[in-house]
């Protein structure tokens, strides 16, 4: 018997020189990072400042990071697919092996939506929906830490796959047949679930967490409808998160054991049924959707809103566009697959549906425009990115109506047309509104704002190679172009396809902007240094100090309406003198915990030793994670208290800064 | 005193100050358990018996196992209509229409795939490949 | 935190509703958070009925439900379960009432309910494979076994986590959090009943029946 399972040197690819290039370059970075940290002696700050922080604001900012780098991994497939299509026409055969090839497009589309946008969104809400909210952290903080470092282990995993064994080339939705033992017997797909339900189980966590912190500890005064929009949409976007991924996870998990225990769910033989996976697979799927861009939905409102001078247009009708949206996700999954088979009856009541779900958005689209309407509008870089969306998603929005006719999808499934639709609406919708809320809520975050040049010239960079990526897809889509391809004989698609690659080269760009636009704003901080309040904000996370104190706000805000800063910045100016002024408390908050940390390194050895089947391993890691459960299960000391003295001290500097 | 205003805990029972008419708890859970366990044996009685129509049984066990699970949640898990537990009831509700969607939509959808794709069985495979 | 003397500076006219108190007390936002967990773990079952539904048939030659399932051990895991539940409920009612003794003891029959029903389950489970019936044989018996070993799963969890909580309540007595905690065990523990409910109904009654 083999203590290591399937691992061997015959792991690493040695012979792939792509691969190993770019393994070489990930240990080089990982390497020069723990240097400098070493070199700076920050181990200990970083292990006691954020590394077992439970501290909801540092945790955003973490999930945030991880979501940038792993933006970069996700990108340098992208364009490597886009340089190999440029190349590949004809006889020729560019420089991605077809088996390479797979493994790019599958990890590109799972670290893109799993551990690219997915983080970006839960960090951005962890960031912001408690000081919206007007309250001192999440409901349960220490899960908090767990979430996030549980997603960090799927994102390792993942890139542990380039060095050490491969990835899977099954797709990023892993359908079986193919993605079974009896085609993949490789450890690729045991790599992809694993990482899936480690990282799952984060976000499930994470969706629970927000979903109790929304609906049960709000700020005094904050009904339902006196909440920010971004804490309604985030709201909705945990109700689906824990509604949906439970069925990833279930879905997964049968795929595990078919693949581990030889059982029959998706097979070809003993009864399995393979629609069962795809259907399974879009239940959980096409509220994945939702759950990203309703979050960004919700930072546009702001942005939009904020950046106008004027409240939402429509409230109300935002709210309820965004409830709806979040019921309707759950009755349109088999518009991915029309072509399958199922009866024109079934095609019929979800293409319905699917059209019927574009009626709320554009609920949302008119009430963005008619708050910029009569509205003195400040074209900042969150603005930019806000109007970009609008256009962009506008145009996306229109293909996937058209997705969304069962006729018009048999002729488009499949295509680049498809391609050219989802990315259209992920990047336009998504990604633009993760931008926005990028450079919105980072004065909030650090006390610096962000550079306003290089800002705009990567949003247009991103905006103009944005068109000239994907508006060449939608036409080879439609000249009859399929997805996944190595290679292609029909040379007429070549010219479009290096425009495409030409359009990835100017996204490049964008984000070579975004890195100068960071590393400038950190060398001038001192000069871009802002107070509180840098946009003249509307809602609570703008009422306190930036960066805010580990326990946000001194004094419990009540709220008495909507846009809750707002109103008391009128009602002040009105009186002309502060409200009167509380004595301050003690506050009594969280410790820092490593459980989090801890745990999700006892998730890797469990992951790592599942995919090579190191079962004495996985087993140790069960224990591990068992025995870190009760020894936070049996802490004596939960919570700390910040004596009154030094709340008030805090609370003079930063008046006396804002005073400045 | 300010935790009157809040809403309940789910799976906490009504506070028999508020409510003094209340039942007794422990009352509570034994009526729970009788129902629970006539029910229980009412659908093992439906689904031996032959002096039922069958397709009527179908429906009948799933009638009984609703009507049971509504009982545990009001005897034993303590939901109630009232306004101190409506976000427990809301949530309920959200998550029994996902159920509803889940189960439902799947067993529709895969019910049509395989009416639509099956072939006659006497077919040979490369009839199959052709379509 | 000083929520309370921020509410009080407010009149009370002020706050109409439950929805403007401001955060609500950590036993309601811990009990509300497990609830949602629930949620998502009665979503992840309701796929795994959907599973169990879809693949009922497919048996591939091999044996059906009707040949398998023994009512009779069906009927006394049932009444475990049952049972159980109504002393895991006595359980709750000493704990708020701070009655070490009948909490114990609620505890132990509960405990040994649950052991039973996992013993009985277990016990039939080897049967089945002895008699060839694994779940490699059939898809219908892959989703037989993943949703009745699921359940089965969340027992053993709930007996160990039970295990646990009495070990706290020794060494920490009837602290907030332990109450907390026993709160969340109970209606972790009736949502298995109501699980339990399904999988008799739609697996061993339905599959016999028809």
């Amino acid at each position: 018997m083999n203590l290591l399972g399937k691992l061997d040197w015959n792991a690493i690819p040695l012979h792939e020189p792509i691969i190993m290039g770019a393994t070489a370059f990930m240990v080089l970075v990982v390497v020069a990072v723990l240097g400098f940290i070493t070199m700076k002696g920050a181990w200990l700050y970083l292990w006691r400042e954020w590394l077992t922080s439970v501290d909801h604001k540092r945790i955003g900012v973490m999930y945030c990071i991880l979501a940038l780098v792993m933006m970069l991994r996700g990108f340098s497939d992208a364009i490597m697919m886009r340089a190999q299509q440029a190349v590949a026409a004809g006889g020729a055969q560019g420089y991605l092996p077809p088996e390479h090839f797979d493994q790019i497009f599958s990890a590109h589309g799972t670290i893109m939506i799993f551990f690219m946008a997915m983080p970006f969104v839960v960090g951005i809400m962890n960031f912001a929906v408690p000081l919206q909210l007007g309250i001192r952290d999440v409901a349960f903080p220490t899960l908090n830490s767990v979430s996030f470092w549980l997603t960090a282990s799927g994102a390792l995993l993942i890139n542990l796959s380039l060095a050490v064994g491969e990835f899977s080339k099954a797709g990023w939705w892993g359908y079986p047949p193919l993605s079974e033992l009896q085609y993949s017997p490789g450890v690729g797909v045991d790599y992809y679930l694993w990482s899936l339900q480690i990282s799952g189980l984060g976000t499930l966590l994470a969706g629970i967490n927000f979903v109790t912190t929304i609906l049960k500890m709000r700020a005094p005064g904050m009904s339902y409808m006196r909440m920010p929009v971004f804490c309604w949409t985030s709201l909705a976007t945990n109700l689906l998160i824990v509604a949906a991924f439970p069925v990833l996870t279930a879905v997964l998990a049968m795929l595990l054991l078919d693949r581990y225990l030889g059982f029959h769910f998706f097979t070809n033989d003993a009864g399995g049924n393979q629609m069962l996976y795809a259907n399974l697979f879009w239940v959980w799927g096409h509220p994945e959707v939702y759950i990203l861009v309703l979050p960004a939905f919700g930072i546009f409102s702001e942005v939009i809103a904020t950046f106008s001078g004027k409240p939402l247009f429509g409230y109300r009708s935002m709210v309820a566009a965004t409830m709806t949206i979040c019921v309707l996700s759950f009755l349109v999954w088999l518009h991915h697959f029309f072509t399958m088979g199922a009866s024109a009856n079934v095609n019929g009541f979800f293409g319905v549906m699917s059209m019927v779900i574009a009626l709320p958005t554009g609920v949302k689209i008119y009430n963005w425009l008619f708050t910029m309407y009569g509205g003195r509008v400040r074209f900042t870089v969150p603005v930019l990115w806000s109007i970009g969306f609008m256009v962009t998603f506008v145009i996306g929005g229109m293909t996937g109506v058209l997705h969304a006719v069962p006729p018009v999808s048999f002729q488009l499934h499949n295509s680049v047309f498809l391609i050219a639709h989802f990315h259209n609406v992920i990047i336009g919708g998504v990604v633009f509104g993760l931008m926005a809320g990028y450079n919105y809520w980072f004065p909030k975050a650090f006390g610096f704002v962000l550079d306003e040049r290089w800002g705009k010239a990567s949003f247009w960079c991103w905006f103009i190679g944005f068109y000239l990526a994907f508006m060449p897809l939608y036409l080879v889509g439609l000249m009859g172009m399929t997805r996944r391809l190595q290679h292609y004989d029909n040379l007429a698609w070549q010219p479009w396809l290096i425009v495409a690659m030409v359009g990835a080269v100017v996204i490049l760009g964008g984000i070579v902007c975004q890195v100068v636009q960071l590393v400038v704003s950190i060398r001038a901080r001192d000069k871009l240094r802002v107070t509180g309040d840098p946009w003249n904000g509307r809602t609570l996370e703008w009422a306190t100090a930036s960066p805010p104190p580990a326990w946000n706000f001194a004094l419990a805000p009540n709220v008495t309406g909507k846009d809750a800063f707002w109103t008391s910045k009128r009602e002040q100016a009105k009186q002309g003198k502060p409200g009167p002024s509380r004595a301050y408390e003690p506050i009594e908050m969280p410790k820092n915990s490593a459980t989090g940390f801890v745990s999700a390194f006892f998730a890797v050895v469990i992951g790592f030793a599942m995919i090579w089947h190191i079962w004495w391993m996985a087993g140790l890691g069960l224990l591990g994670a068992f025995v870190t459960l009760l020894a936070f299960a049996f802490r004596r000391h939960t919570e700390f208290e910040v004596p009154a003295e030094q709340i008030a001290q805090f609370e003079r500097a930063h008046q006396a800064g804002a005073a400045v | 005193m300010t935790e009157a205003r809040h809403e309940r805990a789910p799976g906490d029972k009504p506070s028999r100050e508020m409510h003094p008419s209340a039942p007794s708890e422990f009352l509570v859970y034994t009526i729970g358990l009788f129902v629970a366990v006539l029910l229980t044996a009412t659908s093992f009685w439906a689904a031996n018996t032959t002096l039922l129509w069958p397709g009527g049984v179908f429906l009948g066990l799933a009638v009984l196992a609703i009507t049971q699970m509504g009982i545990h949640l009001v005897f034993f898990l303590h939901i109630t209509s009232g306004p101190e537990s409506t976000n427990n009831v809301l949530a309920l509700a959200f998550g029994v229409l996902i159920v509803f969607v889940v189960v439902a939509g799947t067993m529709w959808i895969v019910a049509d795939m395989n009416a639509n794709m099956t072939m006659p069985s006497g077919e040979p495979m490369s009839m199959r490949m052709q379509h | 935190m000083n929520i309370a003397t921020a509410i009080d500076s407010v009149p009370l006219e002020a706050l109409p509703s439950a929805s403007e108190a401001g955060p609500a007390p950590k036993r309601i936002v811990v009990a509300y958070g497990f609830w949602i967990f629930l949620l998502s773990d009665i979503v992840m079952f309701a796929a795994l009925f959907a599973s169990y539904a879809v693949l009922v048939r497919s048996t591939a030659g091999g044996p059906s439900g009707a040949q398998l399932f023994n009512q009779a051990t069906v009927a006394i895991e049932t009444a475990c379960l049952l049972v159980s539940s109504y002393t895991c409920g006595l359980m709750s009612l000493a704990i708020n009432s701070r009655n070490r003794v009948g909490m114990y003891l609620g505890a132990v029959i509960t405990f040994a309910l649950g052991a039973a029903f996992l013993t009985l389950e277990i016990g039939e489970f080897a049967d089945m494979i002895a008699r060839g019936a694994t779940p490699q044989r059939s898809a219908f018996l892959s989703a037989f076994f993943t949703l009745v070993g699921c359940h089965g799963l969340h027992v053993t969890l709930g007996l160990i986590w039970l295990i646990v909580m009495m070990v706290q309540a020794s060494v920490f007595g009837f602290a907030a959090r332990v109450q907390h905690r026993l709160l969340c065990f109970s209606l972790f523990w009736h949502a298995l009943d109501i699980v339990w409910v399904g999988v008799f109904t739609v697996v061993y009654l339905m599959g016999v029946s028809s």
